[in-house]
C-alpha cells in the first residue's frame, strides 16, 4: 500500500511539470505584456525607457529560460512570488478568493448529493417506469441547462416574485453567516443542479449494475430485509463510481465557475483567472493554473486511493 | 437455398447476416426509443432552422429598430425585441446556425482527433503509449477556461477560433475512451493478419482499427455536441466567443439582457431556453444512441 501511494505521488510530478511548462510558454505566446497594458492606460505614448525600466523591475528583460528556472526554483520552495499587477504576495491575492470558491464548491456538492443519491436510487429501483423516466428527464435537463443562465433566472424570479435581490457583495461566513448564505445559496443551487444531474445518472447506472450481482440475489434468497439489502449491500457497492464523478466535478468547480461567478458578482478564483490573463499577470496566472491543476491531480489521486481502499478486488500494482 | 435473382440474393444475405436497410433501422430506433426519437426530431428541426434561417426568420437579425426598443412579445415580435429593437425570435433562429456550426465542428474535430490519437497510442503501446498518456494527463489537468482564454487572446475572437478553443480540450477525453476500446482490438487476429501482410502502421490504424471503435466514437460525438454548444454559450457570454453583431445564444444573454432583466425578462429567458432545448435534444438522442450501441447495455 505504501509503495503504491508513493508511486502515485511521484507520478504527479511529471504531470505538474508539464502543466508548468505549458502555462509558462503559453502565457508568453499571448501577444502583449503587462507593461504595455499598464502604460497604455495612462498616456497615449510612453517613453521606451520607462517601459524598459518597468520590464527590468519585473524581471521580464531576462532570457526566457532564466525566467523559467527562477520561477521553478520558487515553486519548489512553494514561493509563488508577487503579483505583477498589484505587487501583493500571490498567496495573499489567492487566499480570500480560494475561500469563496471552496465554500461555493462545498455547498454545490451538498446540493448535488442530497438530490442525486435518492433520485438515482429510486430511478434504478423503478427502472423503465414513469418514475424512472421523470428522473431521467430531470437529469438530462440538468445537463442541458447552462448554470449561468439558471442563475440569471433565479435572480429574475426572486426579483419579480419576491421583489428581493440576493446580496451582491461578498461577506465571509465567519463575519455574517446569514448574509453569506443568502448570497451563496443561489449560485450553489444553480451549479448544484447540473452537478446533481451528472451524479444522478451515475448513481442510477451503478445501482442498476449492482442490483444484477449475484450477492444481491443471495441476500434476497436469504430473506434479508429489502431495506437492508439496499443500504448495506447495494448502495455501498454502487457508491464508488458515484464518488468518482462527485470528486472530479468538485475539482472542476474550484476555478471552473467563471461565468456563474460573473452572474452573481462573486470574486472567486474563476474571475481572478480572467483578470490575471487580461492583465498578462504572468506570475498570478501561473500560480492559479498550478493550484487548479494540483487540486485536479490530487483529487484524482484520492479517488484512486479510495478505490483501492474500499474495493478489495482492486489490487495495487 | 436456390440462387435466385440478385435482389433476392441480397435480401437473403441481409437476412442471414442480420443487416437491414437504414430505413428499417431508423423505424426500429423510433419504436424502441421514443425519447431518443423525439431528441433526434428536435435536432433535425434545429439544423433545418439553422440552415434556412434567412428564409424562416421574420426579421433581419441585425436590423435595429429604435421605434421598438425593448418591446414586449406581441404579434409583430413574437418573442419581443432587445435593447436595440432587434427581433429576439429572428436572432434566436440565426443563433441556431451559429450553435449548430460550432457544435458539429467542435464535436467532429475533437472526437476524430482524439480517436486517432487514442487508437494510435494503443496500437504502438509501450513507450509511445506512456508518453501520449502523460501528455493527455497534462491537458486534462489544465484548466479549460485558461486554454480558451489563451487561444482567444492569441488568435482573436471569431467563430473559427472559438471552435479551436472548445475542440482542443475535448481531444484528451476522446483519446482516453478510444484508447481503452482500441486496447482490446489490438489483440484481434485481423490486426495480426494485417501486420503480417506487411501493411504500414498508418493503414492498420486508420483502416483496420479506427472503424472498429465506431460505437464509442459516435457516443462521444453526440455527447460533445451538447457540451460544445454549452461551452460556446459560456464563452460568448464572457465576451470571448462569437462577437457582436453575429447572433449567438450566449451573446444574447450578455450585457443588456441582464441589465434590463426586470423590465424586459424575455431577453434573458428565451435565448437560454433555446440553448437548453438544443442541448437537451442532443443529450436525449445521444443517450438512446448509447443504449442502442453499447453491447453491454443491449445484452440486459
Amino acid at each position: 500500500m505504501t509503495k503504491y501511494i508513493v508511486k502515485r505521488l511521484l507520478l504527479m510530478i511529471p504531470t505538474l511539470l508539464g502543466v508548468a511548462v505549458l502555462i509558462f510558454f503559453l502565457m508568453r505566446i499571448v501577444p502583449g505584456d503587462i507593461v504595455e497594458l499598464r502604460f497604455a492606460g495612462e498616456s497615449s505614448y510612453a517613453q521606451k525607457e520607462t517601459l524598459d525600466t518597468e520590464r527590468a523591475r519585473l524581471g521580464l528583460d531576462k532570457p526566457i529560460w532564466r525566467q523559467f528556472v527562477e520561477w521553478m526554483g520558487g515553486l519548489v520552495r512553494l514561493d509563488f512570488g508577487t503579483s505583477m499587477w498589484t505587487g501583493a504576495p500571490i498567496t495573499e491575492e489567492i487566499r480570500l478568493r480560494f475561500a469563496l470558491s471552496l465554500q461555493l464548491a462545498i455547498m454545490a456538492t451538498i446540493v448535488a448529493i442530497v438530490l442525486a443519491i435518492p433520485l438515482g436510487v429510486i430511478a434504478a429501483l423503478r427502472q423503465d417506469t414513469w418514475v424512472d423516466y421523470v428522473v431521467r428527464i430531470i437529469s438530462i435537463a440538468g445537463l442541458a441547462t447552462p448554470s449561468f443562465w439558471l442563475g440569471i433566472v433565479f435572480i429574475l424570479g426572486l426579483l419579480i416574485v419576491f421583489k428581493w435581490l440576493p446580496p451582491m457583495v461578498y461577506t465571509p461566513f465567519w463575519v455574517d453567516p446569514v448574509q453569506n448564505l443568502a448570497q451563496l445559496i443561489w449560485p450553489a443551487l444553480a451549479v448544484g443542479y447540473r452537478y446533481s444531474a451528472v451524479a444522478t445518472r451515475m448513481t442510477r447506472s451503478a445501482m442498476l449494475e449492482v442490483l444484477r450481482e449475484d450477492y444481491i440475489r443471495t441476500a434476497r434468497a436469504k430473506g434479508l430485509w429489502e431495506k437492508l439489502i439496499l443500504s448495506r449491500h447495494a448502495l455501498k457497492n454502487a457508491m464508488l463510481p458515484v464518488l468518482t464523478v462527485i470528486a472530479l466535478e468538485f475539482a472542476f468547480l474550484i476555478g471552473g465557475l467563471v461565468v456563474t461567478e460573473q452572474v452573481f458578482n462573486l470574486n472567486g478564483l474563476g474571475m481572478l483567472f480572467v483578470e490575471a490573463v487580461a492583465h498578462r499577470d504572468y506570475t498570478l496566472t501561473q500560480a492559479l493554473v498550478m493550484l487548479v491543476a494540483f487540486v485536479f491531480i490530487f483529487v484524482n489521486f484520492l479517488v484512486d486511493l479510495a478505490y483501492a481502499w474500499l474495493d478489495p478486488r482492486i489490487r495495487f500494482r | 437455398m436456390a440462387i435466385g435473382r440478385p435482389a433476392e440474393a441480397a435480401a437473403d444475405i441481409r437476412e442471414a447476416t442480420g443487416r437491414r436497410g437504414w430505413l428499417a433501422t431508423m423505424v426500429e430506433f423510433c419504436r424502441e426509443r421514443p425519447l431518443g426519437a423525439i431528441g433526434a426530431a428536435v435536432v433535425v428541426v434545429n439544423i433545418v432552422v439553422g440552415l434556412g434561417a434567412n428564409v424562416i426568420a421574420p426579421y433581419d437579425p441585425v436590423a435595429t429598430d429604435y421605434g421598438a426598443m425593448l418591446a414586449r412579445p406581441s404579434t409583430a415580435h413574437w418573442l419581443g425585441t432587445d435593447a436595440f429593437g432587434r427581433d429576439v425570435l429572428s436572432r434566436i433562429i440565426y443563433g441556431s446556425r451559429t450553435a449548430m456550426l460550432v457544435g458539429f465542428a467542435c464535436a467532429f474535430f475533437g472526437a476524430t482527433a482524439g480517436a486517432v490519437i487514442g487508437v494510435a497510442s494503443a496500437y504502438f503501446a509501450g513507450k509511445v503509449d506512456l508518453l501520449v498518456q502523460r501528455v493527455m494527463d497534462i491537458f486534462l489537468a489544465f484548466p479549460l477556461i485558461i486554454l480558451a482564454l489563451a487561444v482567444v487572446s492569441i488568435l482573436g475572437t471569431g467563430i473559427g477560433n472559438v471552435i479551436i478553443a472548445i475542440a482542443i480540450p475535448m481531444i484528451p477525453r476522446a483519446a482516453l475512451v478510444a484508447r481503452s476500446s482500441a486496447l482490446a482490438i489490438r489483440e484481434m487476429p485481423y490486426v495480426d493478419a494485417a501486420r503480417a501482410a506487411g501493411f504500414r502502421h498508418r493503414r492498420i490504424i486508420l483502416r483496420h482499427m479506427l472503424p472498429n471503435v465506431m460505437a464509442p466514437y459516435l457516443i462521444m460525438l453526440t455527447a460533445f455536441l451538447g457540451q460544445a454548444i454549452l461551452a460556446e454559450a459560456s464563452l460568448s457570454f464572457l465576451g470571448l466567443g462569437v462577437s457582436e453583431p453575429i447572433p449567438a445564444w450566449g451573446l444574447m444573454l450578455r450585457g443588456a439582457a441582464v441589465q434590463f432583466a426586470e423590465s424586459a425578462p424575455w431577453m434573458a429567458i428565451f435565448p437560454g431556453v433555446a440553448i437548453s432545448l438544443a442541448v437537451f435534444a442532443f443529450n436525449l438522442f445521444g443517450d438512446s444512441l448509447r443504449d442502442a450501441l453499447d453491447p453491454r447495455l443491449r445484452a440486459q
